[in-house]
């Protein structure tokens, strides 16, 4: 089972995501965005970061990356596909994911360790979540505000793409506390929070155990490598 | 070289944090009678040879795909910059 993560210009959660699938029992591939290659990869990552310094708007100029085709076309060919933060910010700009991600409403970054609801256990990264499942996982962002219009937001409940939804508290003004969203298929997957960030013992959120305990994140990788197997 | 001007603006609907903090900056400075700000962007393109309706259309393209995405933004004008006078080519 192997696992592409794609580096960009200005990625930072690369190498913690590249960690996080090891962890899960997977090969991680850093795959680079100047290239036409996947490496014949089973699944692809897109990690948060600020890929070329947030300029235009956070990931379209990543979204436009020779990559990115590639990315694009295996997307739509079933692939599953996780992008986290900034990776979810040029989904939505490769029009892979619907909506789109604004500045947080309060205008200020946020960094802290979010409650989440996980509403939909059918796509191919949350299927080992039990349905409405309560996690925390890290947060951090500038610009995490969903929104998308009054129509596609009622097709996206209607149609139970909503991943997760903020609980808690809404950290970034994200309509209908929608904290990640699927594709139709659920094979495309993009959350703001970071999973990656929560896999190991001593580096994840506190928890009611014990400081930094807290692995939610780890069951995204392995709920993906599970379906593979499943479908291999 | 003639410029093109393309200027974006954040759709009218959604929230405008940057805007409205440069709102909150002038009320500090007590310029009370103004009362609200949108902030937006301008792109100056650049183009070799003349502007014509092929040139026009293609960036009126790249405006709506690249320059904006419209779950967010408008396109609100594309015009030609005019040379400053004196200027010459």
């Amino acid at each position: 089972m192997r696992i592409g993560v794609v580096t960009f210009p200005g990625s930072l959660d690369d190498r913690d995501a590249q960690r996080a699938i090891r962890l899960a029992g997977a090969e991680a591939v850093a795959l680079w965005h100047g290239e036409h290659d996947l490496h014949g990869v089973d699944a692809l990552v897109l990690p948060g970061g600020f890929s070329y310094g947030d300029y235009l708007r956070c990931g379209a100029i990543a979204s436009l990356s020779p990559i990115m085709a590639e990315v694009i076309d295996a997307a739509n060919k079933g692939m599953p596909v996780l992008g986290i933060c900034n990776g979810f910010q040029m989904l939505a700009e490769a029009h892979l994911l619907e909506g789109g991600l604004i500045r947080n409403d309060h205008g200020l970054f946020i960094c802290r360790d979010q409650q989440l609801r996980v509403e939909n256990t059918f796509t191919d990264w949350t299927g080992g979540f039990a349905a409405g499942q309560e996690i925390t996982i890290p947060l951090k962002n500038g610009e995490g505000g969903f929104t998308a219009s009054a129509d596609t937001l009622e097709r996206l409940e209607g149609e139970e793409r909503v991943v997760v939804r903020y609980v808690g508290m809404n950290p970034n003004g994200s309509l209908n506390d929608i904290a990640g969203i699927s594709n139709k298929r659920g094979n495309v997957v993009g959350l703001m929070p970071h999973p990656e960030h929560a896999v190991e013992p001593g580096f994840g959120p506190d928890t009611d155990d014990a400081m930094r305990s807290g692995t939610d994140g780890l069951t995204f990788f392995s709920s993906v490598i599970k379906r593979m197997l499943v479908t291999a | 070289m003639p410029t093109i001007v393309v200027e974006v603006m954040p759709k009218a609907e959604l929230l405008d944090p940057q805007g409205k903090a440069v709102a909150g900056a002038l009320g500090r400075l007590g310029k009370t009678r103004f009362t609200s700000v949108r902030l937006g962007k301008r792109f100056e393109i650049t183009v070799e040879g003349h502007v014509d309706d092929a040139v026009l259309a293609e960036v009126r393209e790249l405006a709506d795909t690249v320059l904006s995405n419209s779950v967010i933004e408008d396109v609100v004008g594309i015009h030609v910059l005019e040379a400053p006078a004196g200027e010459t080519h």
